[in-house]
This record gives C-alpha cells, structure tokens and sequence, in this order.
C-alpha cells in the first residue's frame, strides 16, 4: 500500500484537482438559492483550486513514474501543467462577466473547466497509450459540453454537437492507431514501446498503427487536414468557451503530441517526421489562405489558432531538443498572444450585444486608443512581425527546423506567415484608418484591460533580445522540459 | 483407470443423461410445488379478504391449479391481427425458459446442485436481468396500446431496482469472498445457528432485497405493468391459452427464485437454525415457503405503488443507500481487519 | 477424440455461426425491434464463446450489462421513436457500392495484418504476463483492474462522472407550473389546516 500512498504522491496535482472538482459539485449541489448565486459561489472556489495547484506544480522536481508507468511526471509535464493551470484560471476568471451578462453562470461550467484541465493534466502526464486516452477523454467530454452550455442557443449546440461526431471519429482514429501499436509491439507503454521500434526495422503494421494514431492526435490540435470542426465550433460556441479552447486545450494536446511522438517513436524519427511535414503545411497554409475570406472574428481566431498550430508542429518536426523546445516556446507565446486578444473580445459590446463582426472594430482607435494600442500590438505579434515577441517564436521553430535540415519546411513557414500577416493588418487597418460606426463599449471590469495591456506588453518587452522574456524563464524553462522528454 | 476403453456410451450418452435427469426432477419437483404453491397464493389472499378461496376442486379445492393447467392448455391460442407472430409467440418462451434455466445453480442442498458455477450469483443476477425481456417483446408483439405501455413501464422498472439489487448482492458477497451460491450459505455455517446467517449483519439489505425482488417480479405493489386499473393487464392483455400460461407459469417461478435467492443470500439456504440439528434440503424447501407466505401476504396487505413514487423508491432511496451499505461493508472490513467469511479455496484465492 | 474436446469444438462452431448469422440479421432485419432482438442473440454467443475461453465472469458481465442493461434501454428508445426505417434504408443500393468497397479495403487490411506484417521481435517479452491459471478469473480481473490499472480504473470513473453532469446540464429544465408531490408537505399536514367544518343550511349550499 505504501507503494500506493507514493504514486498519489507523485500524482498530487491531478489527485487534488478531481477531489476538489467532486467537493465543488457538492458545493454546487447544496448550496442554495438560484442557478447564478451557486454559479458565483463555486467560481471563486474553483479558481482558488486552479491556482493553489498551479502554484504548486512547479515546486515539485526530478522525474518519477507512478502507477506501473501509467503515469510520469517530469519537467516537461510540469512546464506544460503550469501553463495549463494559469491559462485555464485566467479564462475562467476573464469569462465570469460575460457568462453574468449572458444568464450562463451556473457552477457547472467551472466543475467542467476543472474537470477539463484534469484531463489535460493527465495527457501530458500520460506515459501510456491507455492512460493517454483516458486523459484525452475525460478532456474532450467536459469540453464537449462547454462547447454547448448555452442550450437555448442553436449554434453553441450545434457546435456542441458538432465537436463531439466528429472528436469521437478522431477518438476512434486515435484508438484504432493505438490498437494497432500494441499488437505490433507487444505493450502499450511509451517507453517499452521505445524498446520495440529499436531493435529492428519498425514493423509495418507499426507504422500503419502510427499514421492513424497522429490523425487522431492532430485532430485534437485542429491541423489540416483534420481541421474541420475548429471554425463552426469556435464561432458556435460561446465566447469564454471559445477563448478557453483556444489556449489550454492547446497547450496539452501539442505537449501530448510532443510526448507521444518523442517518448516512443524517437527511434522511427524518419518514419513520422513525413507525415508531421505535411500536417504542418498543410495548417500553415490553410489558416493562411481560408483566414482571408472572414468576417467573424471567432471564425478568424480559429483559423489563426489552426495556423499557429502548423507552425508549432514545424518545431515537432524538427525534433530534437532544439525542435521540442522551440514548440514549447511557440506554444507559451501563442497562449499568452490568445489570453490577449479574448480578453478583448470577451468585453466589446455593441448595444448590448457581443461584438462578433470584423468591421465592428472599425474606428476603434478614435474611440478606444489605448486599448485599440494594445490589439494592434497583438495582431502585430499573431502575425510574427520582428520586433514582437511572435517573430521570436516562429524564429525559434524555423531556426529547429533549418538546423535539423527541414530549411523547405522553414522557407514554407515564411512564405505562409506572410500570407497571413495579411488579416491580421487588416484587423490593426479597421481600427486605425477607417471611420467608426456605433461606437464600440467596453464592458469588462478592470481585470481584462489588465489581461490584455500586460498580454501586448509582454509581446513588446521581447525587443531587447530575450533579456526580459528571459526573465520570465519561458526558453529555460522549455529547453528544461525538452531536456526531460529526450532523456 | 487401467483397462478403461472410452466409448460413446461412457463419454456422451452417460454423463449427458444423468445431468438431463438431474434437470428434469428439479423442474418436475418445482412445477409440481410450484401447483400448490400457486394454491397458497390464493388461499392466503382470500384468508386476509375473509373470502374462502379455491375450495371446490379436490379435497380442499388442492387441486384447483391443476384444473387451471388443464384449462389453459386446451383452449384455443388467439393471436392478435397485426401482431408479429413470431415475437407474439417467442416471448412468453423466453419468461418460462429463463426462469426455468435460473434453477439450475440454486443450490438445493450440500452439493445438490446442477451446475456450481463459481459465478453463481451473477448468472442468476444476469438471468433474472434478462427476465424484462419477455415482458417488453410480450408488450411490443401485441401490437395494442395498452400492453405496449405495459412493456415500457416493466423496462423501465425492471431495469431500476436491477441497479440496487447489484449493488446488495455487492455487499453481500464482500462478506462472503466468493460468487458461488454454495459457498455463500456455506460461510454462513457457524455454531450459532441462526444468529450467524446473514440476515444479522446485512439486515437493512434484507429489507432492501425483499422490496426490490418484489418489484423485479412485478409483484405488488409493484404490478405497475399489468395495474388492471390503468392498463387492464398489461402486456398480458392479448394473450390467452397456453402462451398466457407459460407467462404465469414464468412469473412464479420467478417469485420462487428471488425466495430462494432472499434464502441463500440472507437465511442460510439449507443450513438448519438450530444448532444440532441436521441440515438438509428439507430447511431450503421451508425457508423458501415462509418467504412465499409473505410475499402473498404483501401482495394482500400493501396498496399498489404510483408510478412516479416506483421510480423514486429505485432511484432516490434504494440506490444510494445499498451504494453507502457496499462502502459501509467494505470500510468495515478493512479497518477491523475481517476476513471473507468462506473458507473454500476459491474464496482464499480472492483473499 | 473424447467428449471432452469435441464439445468445445462444436459449442465454439455453434456459437460462432449463431454470432456471425444474427450480427448479418441485424442488418438485415426489416423490422428495427427485430434487429435489436438480433443483437440481443448475438451478445448471447459472444457471452458462450467467452464461456469456452475461460473467461465466466466476463460472460456473465456481457450478459448483465449489455444484455440485460444496454439493450434494454436501446429496445425501449427503438420501440417508442417512430422512424420509419424502411425509409432510412432507401439510399441503400445507392452506397452500397461505397460501402463495399471500404468493406473490401478493410478485410485486405485485416489480411495484411495477418499474413504480411510481423510483430516487433521483442513483443513478445514485453508483454505484460498473463494471469497465473491458478486464481480464478474474477480475481485476476479484480487484481488487474484495482491493483495494476486502479490509475485507469479511477480514470474512468471521472469520465463517466462528467458524462452524467453533462446529460444533466443540457438537459435538465426546471418546468414552471408543474405540480410535484411534496411528502415531506404531506406529512405534515395537520387535521387543522386541511379540514374546515361548515355547517351547511338546507337548500342553501356552499358558496
């Protein structure tokens, strides 16, 4: 039993969080009063959680797998479990005044966003296809029904329903790959399946295995050509679940990938870099291109987030330290660049009515300069202009990928950031050249001009090379990680 | 065995026949218990009505139910325009073979017993679960309104009170350490006769089983889905002659199982209650007609059940107590450190 | 050969075809009560084919679960919805060209799986040992499944604990107007707040 009581141990975080999650349910449930009072009594609560384990993960150190090896927990799957926990803490706390103003705060929907996170905890612990699943899952359904919370409105339950077909098709991908991989190797976890490639030739059916397993996986990252549901469900789905999708679930499942490829299949590097390629142009340039044509907003982030996602997987392709951490990189500044711009968006309104439409922000510097300052600042970044923060991310990946010998793959990447910078410019244009039409309130408190002034101050102090980003520990902190994932 | 020339005598035809005549003298000993049984029946709900009951047929009218079988049998078989013939007809089938096949792991005595399975308890468990399904094709094949409602109540019923039954036989077999039915009255062997069966220790899961078999065998007040007040009969109301028989005939053998089941679990089957004394089937067999003798007397005392306060007793009340009874037990035997009852390998094996 | 190794033989051919038959009959059936009747046969076989591995308790799980559980409430959703399957099957003959195609992919997948591609040579050692064939099986499952996988086990615990809050957050609605018993209410009720005596004049009634 001892030996039991030290895997608990060693998987503290997640242990807390879904004893915390079933404590907030009795909260919820016996605490009286109407939908909204249990909403705001559970909320503060649930962000408490979110942070006191956000807060403790990093205090933990060196590397130990608990549960038979079901479950690791080293600096890798602690770099991602903080940036999950804060970004996860942040959107739900940014999303209370919208889901007040809207009638949607019921303290399920912060039960759900624990539950959410515990499974992106456990992803990025997983060190086993099935432990992998499970995560992805208890993930996927609690997002599932945060895509559809506001019942009474079609499109957040068609998005609802919508992300879940088509994330059980990806499931059952995912699962067939995973199958397929434990027949041919004989074991399903990641560091005995490592033995299996290595001996010999992969098998085929291995590889077989692998193709359907990425499809699975880059399904849940939303990369072309798996892409589909990402536009309908960020625009369907209300706006703090949208600006939830768009950080924390990204985070753990580009970790997930990094893991599940690194950790096994380092050995058959040849054999995935492929398929990675393809996935990453393909996303690269699609959110490129289909980004062009949109007129909501929502609809432009989700494209936006499929293309980053192409540039985060040019690091994964790369592979290596460099390659890990370089993605790990993106991926920080990706999520503090989306923390940013949904901020904003969470708070504008027009005649009570969320401000959804492109040109809605026409002429918002007349009006809002400062904060029309900041977006830009964002957009800049979004599209990786040099002094922000964002060039420094993708110069990061393209410099993995040149150095691993992918330079076509770096090449691509630019030629389709520069088609992207295009929306991007057009969003910071509305603002500052064209002539406002109503104009725009903001009705947020405090804490979101906060969340998206520091998000476009961090984008700015990354001028002076890295010496403040620096500060902050996001490279080390990823090499750290990456370190961890290849040893 | 030297000198010992397998045939096909001695492999196939001896072995299958002595488990084929095991087979019919159980189910010929509990049809033919199960005719006075039936008698029982009524003549406890005319007692508690001040009515005589049966009266005319024998000595005693003793023999009214076969009077009943006799009548059944040569009546004509009415089969509904419209209905589908062939799950009209497959369906009272299957309520007489699945409550007959339930049999054949009830252990009757030490050793008498068909097939000792070591999953015992949950083939009965998976067989009286598949019970439901005759009512439902019964209701469905009728093609008419009201056995069709009747169906659709008995499904939803049957499947609630399953849900608790699960989980009281969770917490029963915690004591035992072992799915085998012999082995479950075995472990309640002890030297203080009566005192150490079951019904002690698990007393509210006693009450807790007795009412949900009761509603599992559509028995009232739980007859939701034959209430002759709201549905006439219920998925009966089409059927005549010999396949109504076979329903009837299926659902007190039914009633018996869960008797003999309420038996095994909590009153030591054929264990006698009185130290000293011998054991032997003769216990089971009176066991089992003292627990028939309530569930007639229930079915003339207790007003029918509505059906909305069916679901809330399966669901609200029943469930979330056999649930914190399973943890109860589990929590209590680890902390005071109590073995399993059973003393089988089997059961040592699981300890 | 002795009865003892023909029975198996004949119960897994036995077993096997009815499987096999009434999975086509699922298909096939007309009548969608009917293909759920031949579902219901086919976890039937699957259960005696596990009976014939060894494997009693999963059986009997099959049985409890899927036969008498699942499929219970897929009967019940199947009888009261009103689809008109004749309908839903009209495109058939259109995909049915499609679909046997992605069949026929498939089985020459399965056959490469089976006759080209070799398992890793070290497969075979990192397999997790089987149960040793001295425990019975329901207690290597319980060893496995609450000792060496609790992790997983716990796991999904937590999923299904999220379906069910997300059936009751979708669809619960608190109906205004409906009249619900209230026992507690009920209980308390007294002689003096429900009965008011009046004395009645004749030919006047009550207003």
């Amino acid at each position: 039993m001892n030996n039991f009581s030290n895997d608990l141990l060693a998987a503290a975080p997640e242990v807390a969080l879904a004893i915390g999650a079933m404590v907030l349910l009795m909260v919820g449930v016996f605490v009286g009063g109407s939908e909204e009072r249990k909403g705001r009594v559970v909320l503060p609560m649930a962000l408490a959680l979110l942070l006191a384990v956000g807060f403790v993960v990093p205090r933990f150190d060196g590397a130990q797998s608990a549960f038979n090896g079901l479950f690791i927990t080293d600096d890798f799957s602690r770099f991602a479990k903080v940036l999950i926990l804060f970004s996860a803490a942040i959107m739900l706390f940014l999303g209370t005044d919208y889901l007040r103003r809207n009638n949607l705060l019921k303290f399920e929907y912060s039960v759900l966003i624990i539950f959410a996170t515990l499974g992106m905890c456990m992803m990025v612990s997983a060190n086993d296809l099935i432990a992998l699943y499970m995560g992805l899952e208890l993930q996927a359904l609690s997002l599932y029904v945060i895509a559809a919370f506001r019942r009474d409105s079609t499109r957040s339950t068609e998005a609802g329903l919508k992300y879940f077909v088509l994330g059980a098709l990806s499931s059952g991908l995912l699962l067939y790959g995973a199958s397929l991989i434990y027949g041919y190797a004989g074991t399903t976890q990641f560091d005995r399946i490592a033995v299996a490639v290595s001996d010999t030739d992969a098998p085929l059916g291995l590889l077989f295995g692998l193709a359907f397993f990425i499809a699975g996986l880059a399904f849940k990252i939303s990369a072309a050509p798996f892409h589909m549901w990402t536009p309908d469900v960020y625009e369907g789905a209300p706006t703090p679940v949208t600006a939830f999708f768009a950080t924390a679930p990204k985070i753990a499942a580009g970790a997930l990938f990094a893991r599940a490829m690194i950790e096994p299949f380092n050995g058959i590097q040849a054999d995935w870099q492929q398929i990675l390629a393809f996935l990453a142009i393909c996303s690269m340039f699609l959110g490129a291109f289909a980004g062009i044509g949109q007129t909501n907003i929502k609809r432009l982030m989700a494209y936006s987030s499929i293309g980053h996602m192409g540039f985060a997987l040019v690091g994964l392709t790369a592979g290596g330290e460099q390659g890990v951490q370089a993605m790990l990189v993106y991926l920080s500044i990706y999520l503090v660049m989306n923390i940013g711009v949904f901020a904003f968006l969470l708070t504008v309104t027009r005649n009570g009515v969320q401000a959804t439409q492109i040109v809605d922000f026409a002429g918002l510097a007349k009006t809002n300069p400062a904060s029309a300052a900041a977006v830009a600042v964002l957009m800049f970044s979004l599209a990786g202009i040099p002094p922000l923060a964002g060039f420094f991310g993708k110069f990061f990946v393209f410099g993995a990928a040149v150095d691993a010998g992918l330079g076509w793959l770096a090449v691509a990447g630019v030629i389709a950031s520069v088609i992207s910078a295009y929306y991007y410019l057009r969003i910071v244009k509305l603002m500052y050249f064209d002539e406002p039409g109503e104009p725009l309130e903001i009705v947020g408190g405090i804490e979101h001009r906060i969340a998206w002034g520091v998000a476009a101050l961090l984008m700015l102090f990354a001028v002076a090379p890295f010496e403040p980003f620096n500060g902050l520990g996001a490279p080390e902190a990823a090499a750290k990680a990456a370190e961890a994932l290849l040893n | 065995m030297p000198g010992y020339e397998p045939t096909f005598v001695s492999e196939y035809l001896l072995p299958g026949g002595w488990i084929l005549l095991q087979c019919l003298l159980l189910t010929g000993a509990i049809l033919i218990s199960l005719a006075f049984l039936l008698y029982m029946d009524r003549k406890v709900w005319a007692a508690v009505q001040l009515r005589r009951g049966p009266n005319v047929v024998g000595p005693w009218g003793l023999l009214q139910s076969f009077a009943d079988f006799l009548k059944f049998v040569l009546k004509e078989i009415v089969i509904p325009d419209g209905a589908d013939k062939a799950v009209f007809l497959l369906a009272p089938m299957i309520a007489f073979v699945l409550a007959v096949i339930a049999w054949a792991v009830i252990p009757v005595a030490d050793g008498w017993v068909i097939a000792d399975l070591n999953v015992g308890i949950l083939y009965l468990f998976a067989i009286s679960s598949l019970g439901v399904y005759g009512v439902i094709m019964g209701g469905w094949a009728s093609n008419s309104k009201y056995p069709f409602l009747g169906g659709l109540r008995s499904a939803a019923q049957m499947v609630s009170y399953e849900v608790s039954i699960g989980f009281i036989l969770v917490a029963v077999l915690l004591t035992v350490g072992s799915l085998n039915m012999s082995d479950i009255v075995r472990a309640q062997d002890s030297d203080w006769g009566l005192l150490g069966w079951y019904w002690l220790p698990h007393l509210p899961m006693l009450v807790l089983f007795f009412v949900s078999a009761l509603a599992e065998t559509n028995r009232p007040p739980f007859d939701l889905p034959e209430a002759e007040s709201e549905l006439v009969a219920g998925y009966q109301v089409e059927y005549s002659s010999t396949p109504y028989l076979l329903f009837m005939i299926g659902e007190y053998m039914n009633i018996v199982l869960m008797c003999a089941m309420t038996t095994i679990l909590f009153f030591g089957g054929w264990l006698s209650p009185i130290p000293g004394l011998p054991d032997g089937v003769l216990w089971i067999v009176i066991k089992i007609v003292v627990m028939f003798f309530l569930f007639a007397m229930v079915k003339a005392i207790v007003p029918r059940y509505r059906y909305d306060q069916l679901m809330r007793l399966g669901w609200k009340v029943f469930l979330p107590f056999s649930l914190f009874w399973v943890v109860l037990t589990a929590t209590v035997m680890r902390a005071f450190d109590i073995a399993p009852w059973a003393s089988t390998a089997a059961a040592q094996a699981l300890q | 050969m002795t009865a003892a190794e023909v029975l198996p033989v004949l119960a897994f051919y036995l077993f096997s075809g009815v499987a096999v038959t009434s999975g086509l009959m699922v298909v096939v059936a007309r009548n969608p009560v009917r293909s759920v009747l031949w579902l219901i046969l086919a976890f039937f076989s699957a259960a005696g084919l596990f009976v014939l591995l060894g494997a009693e308790f999963l059986a009997m799980l099959l049985l409890i679960v899927y036969v008498g559980a699942v499929m219970v409430l897929f009967l019940f959703v199947v009888m009261m919805l009103d689809v008109d399957f004749a309908e839903l099957r009209q495109g058939m003959s259109e995909y049915l060209p499609l679909g046997a195609t992605i069949g026929l992919v498939l089985l020459v997948q399965i056959l490469f799986g089976v006759g080209a591609w070799f398992a890793s040579e070290s497969a075979p050692t990192l397999r997790v040992q089987p149960a040793p064939s001295d425990v019975q099986n329901t207690a290597a499952l319980g060893n496995v499944l609450y000792d060496d996988y609790a992790y997983l086990f716990q796991a999904s615990g937590l999923i299904l604990l999220v379906a069910m809050i997300g059936a009751i957050v979708l669809t619960l609605r608190e109906r205004e107007g409906v009249k619900k018993q209230s026992i507690v209410g009920q209980m308390h009720r007294t002689r003096e707040e429900s009965i008011a005596v009046v004395d009645v004049k004749p030919g006047q009634g009550i207003n």
